[in-house]
């Protein structure tokens, strides 16, 4: 990353997530460590470090630590994990196209995200959130033994399912922990 | 010593770097600081009386003077029209956000060009940059004072929930001060840098900012001298000014007031802020407001003054609720909760704060101070390299418009910046030259409910059937979390030129326009500190002639000291003169025509040296004479 000659930072290749972050290529990924090869190669290469640099080393400063980012982001983040790999693996399992594949599970997301939108109490709001969380689990787990076997068609069905559990959560999420309207001031200051 | 340098072709070197101190200000909405940090030891600017706080206010006084700080404050009540306070909440706002707030600003607005606003101060319309640039130029001031050495770059802190126009609004505010902006760094970040780095903490933190106009409040881990950011949100009109409205209004109701002047009201909006803060400590009070002719008399108690600002508190206990959502924690988590800002001194705040995180808050180093303390810390970082890393997120989604005015994400909140987002667009007409690109910050689904951040025109796309174009547009935050979007043609590889229509913010012409009328300031400040030299020099030189004539006026024959004394009165009556030539030139008269004295005393100097002292002493009187300078006793 650096010229061995002069020490200045240089541009940032295109290379896959986990060669970049120095971790080897699987679903399972230790994220403390994770965080600890992000931290030690921000420190080096953050644009923080290059304030007062040529502008050629900024430019390559900031395309380092955008890539990083991007590097991090999807590492750690399990179902992007499972993308990317699949990703890796030449496979596209969210692309438009395969949206309809699977009549049962669509059924399925349509069953519970009713559940969350009838839920009449917070107790049975949780009880719909909790269940997608179990089964988002479960889905963690079989992906973790499908991509260290290398079945592609079973770790692309968990993909799918996942990402549909993942968004059904968002949105729980976000129904929660949205912020009460804003303050309503009179008009008597005018 | 540097004999060549060499850079890569097209770059310049940045001049004067080393030279220049960089500082840190945090520009509040109410009160504004600069602080410097030299060997990780932060500390606040003050002035002769030892006041670190700069009130975010400004004063255009009838004969052109800019006023900044207390003494523009001060003005508030007199010259109510021409004093401007909590800009802040203005900055990269456009007139419907400014409809939002009717009624909680203290000045006139009007409309500007490109949506903006301008605010009226008799005969001119400023903006909200101009403005803020003048609390800048205030602060730099300050900060060269204090130092001693020009100040050129700076750390200023901006909200963590400020979006890009703010966040830009800033940075050119920044640059009509003169300063060059090393880093946009988010205010509860650059509070949890001052708090890490005194006390070594590891682990989760929450930072709850409440101010006089804006609420904050991040969730960071602290990891060996790493300060990661997992979540920010916030309020950018949600603060202790919003507290003052409320009282204001009561007392203004209490006093029989409908249709309050721009003068009433603003006597009363100081009448509740005195009541609020006196309230923190005491249980109740009385206020007078004595305005327009007629005093009254308005009494508040701490519980009555809580369940009139419960709701708002209670807001930003729901953001923070969300913020420890958006970082996948529970409040448990928290090991600890820092509170910044002057409104978290409130009581009501403080239990509210530690009934959320079932902690009790921590406020050791003060609220007013930390975040200015924090920018210093980074401006160090920067500039004279640290082991200390802020890893921070963009506070708002990102978006672009689609079909229906419907948003599409293409950067979600909280991700760590700086960060790029590359996506493909193609044509829908065939032929078709030209494609508009609407790039919105929100978190809401349509378009209208975010904000507009720009509409970029890709034009000159060759014309091929529909669907056949590719356009690669990349959006990039960058480590100020400032959004910068480049176009390319894909299937021809053509860089397209891309037309930048920013929805709010300055137009280049006016930053353009304003860039001059500061150089033309600044002309105007390099001129005057020239004046006040060449006064100094003056003033020297005629002070060493006249010790010189004391000691050694034996040396003068009754016409040569006429010739002196004439020379020392033309200096002294130049010294008064506003012009700085007349006063060069009776320097250099004075000179000329007092160099046969000067030889004459470094003879009798070599003299008195050879009777028996020291060679080094010798020396040292030679030196003294030869730089033309009389001595003194
Ligand atoms: N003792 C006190 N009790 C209650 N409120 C106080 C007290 N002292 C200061 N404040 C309030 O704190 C606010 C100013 O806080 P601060 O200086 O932190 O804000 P700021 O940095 O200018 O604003 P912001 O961070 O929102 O841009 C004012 O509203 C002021 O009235
Ligand atoms: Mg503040």
């Amino acid at each position: 990353m650096f010229c061995p000659t002069c020490g200045v930072v240089l541009p940032s290749a295109a290379i896959d997530h986990f060669v970049r972050l120095d971790l080897a290529r699987g679903y399972d990924v230790d994220l403390a460590e994770l965080d600890r090869r992000y931290f030690a190669q921000q420190r080096q290469l953050h644009p923080d470090r290059f304030a007062t640099k040529s502008a050629t080393e900024r430019a390559h400063s900031l395309a380092h630590a955008t890539d990083l980012n991007r590097a991090y982001e999807t590492l750690k983040d399990p179902l992007r994990r499972a993308v990317y790999l699949l990703e890796l693996a030449g496979i596209d399992v969210t692309g438009e196209t395969k949206t309809s594949a699977d009549p049962t599970l669509l059924a399925e997301v349509m069953e519970r995200r009713e559940a969350l939108d009838d839920a009449a109490s917070p107790s049975e709001f949780a009880a719909v959130v909790d269940a997608a969380e179990a089964d988002a689990e479960r889905c963690r787990a079989g992906l973790a033994s499908a991509f260290a076997a290398a079945d592609w068609a079973r770790a692309g069905a968990l993909t799918l399912r996942y990402t549909y559990l993942a968004r059904l959560l968002d949105e729980a999420r976000a129904r929660r922990g949205r912020p009460t309207s804003s303050p309503a001031f009179a008009a008597a200051l005018k | 010593m540097v004999l060549l340098e060499i850079h890569e072709p097209g770059e310049t070197p940045r001049p004067h770097e080393a030279d220049d101190a960089a500082v840190g200000i945090d520009l509040g909405t109410t009160n504004s600081l600069v602080a410097y940090s030299h060997a990780g030891k932060p500390e606040v600017l003050r002035n002769i009386h030892g006041e670190g706080l700069v009130p975010s206010v400004v004063a255009y006084d009838r004969d052109g003077e800019v006023i900044v700080g207390y003494p523009a404050r001060d003005r508030m009540l007199d010259a109510p029209d021409r004093v401007v306070s909590s800009i802040k909440r203005l900055m990269g706002r456009g007139l419907e956000d400014v409809k939002a707030l009717a009624g909680t600003l203290p000045f006139a607005v009007e409309p500007g060009a490109q949506g903006m606003v301008r605010i009226r101060i008799g005969e001119r319309a400023l903006t909200p940059v101009e403005i803020s640039a003048e609390i800048l130029r205030a602060l730099k001031k300050r900060a060269e004072t204090g130092l001693e050495q020009p100040v050129t770059r700076a750390v200023i802190t901006v909200p963590a929930y400020f979006d890009d126009a703010a966040r830009t609004a800033t940075r050119d505010a920044a640059r009509l001060a003169g300063l060059q902006v090393l880093r946009l760094v988010n205010e509860p970040t650059a509070a949890a840098l001052a708090y890490g780095l005194d006390k070594g903490s590891e682990g989760l933190y929450a930072i709850y900012d409440l101010g006089g106009g804006t609420f904050d409040v991040s969730i960071l881990k602290l990891d060996k001298g790493v300060f990661q950011v997992l979540a920010t949100g916030g309020h950018t009109a949600l603060g202790g000014d919003d507290f003052d409205h409320l009282i204001a209004e009561q007392f203004l109701v209490e006093r029989g007031e409908t249709n309050p002047s721009i003068g009433t009201a603003k006597a009363a909006l100081r009448a509740a802020r005195e009541a609020k803060e006196t309230l923190t400590a005491a249980d109740a009070g009385r206020w007078i407001i004595d305005v327009a002719g007629r005093k009254s008399v308005h009494a508040l108690g701490r519980a009555e003054l809580e369940a009139m600002i419960t709701p708002l508190i209670e807001e930003t206990v729901a953001i923070a609720r969300r913020v420890i959502e958006d970082a996948r924690l529970a409040a448990a988590d928290i090991k600890g909760v820092v509170l910044v800002g002057g409104s978290t001194r409130m009581p009501l705040v403080r239990r509210k704060v530690a009934a959320l995180f079932g902690t009790e808050p921590l406020a050791d180093i003060d609220p007013d101070e930390v975040v200015a303390l924090g920018a210093a810390l980074q401006a160090e970082a920067l500039t004279g390299g640290s082991s200390t890393l802020l890893l921070d997120v963009t506070p708002l989604s990102l978006g672009l418009e689609t079909m229906g005015g419907v948003v599409e994400r293409v950067i979600e909140r909280n991700t760590p910046i700086p960060v790029a987002h590359a996506q493909d667009f193609t044509t829908y007409q065939d032929g078709q030259n030209a494609m508009l690109i609407h790039v919105v910050q929100g978190e809401r689904e349509m378009v209208d409910q975010c904000r507009s951040l720009a509409k970029f025109v890709l034009c000159d796309i060759p014309p091929l059937v529909a669907g056949a174009a590719r356009i690669k547009v990349t959006f990039a935050i960058d480590a100020d979390g400032i959004l910068t979007v480049a176009a390319r043609e894909e299937t021809t590889g053509a860089e397209q030129r891309i037309e930048v229509k920013p929805s709010y913010g300055l137009a280049p012409e006016d930053m353009e326009a304003m860039l001059k009328a500061a150089m033309v300031h600044a002309r105007a400040d390099v001129e005057l500190r020239l004046l006040t030299e060449s006064r100094v020099e003056a003033r020297r030189a005629s002070l060493a002639l006249r010790s010189a004539l004391q000691a050694d006026g034996d040396l003068l024959a009754p016409i040569e000291r006429r010739t002196v004394e004439n020379a020392l009165a033309g200096i002294e009556r130049a010294i008064g003169s506003a012009d700085r030539d007349i006063i060069e030139g009776w320097i250099e008269k004075l000179d000329a025509e007092t160099m046969f004295f000067a030889e004459r005393r470094m003879d009798r100097g070599i003299r008195t040296a050879l009777a028996g002292v020291a060679i080094d002493r010798l020396e040292r009187n030679l030196e003294t004479p030869a730089r033309g300078e009389p001595a003194a006793e």
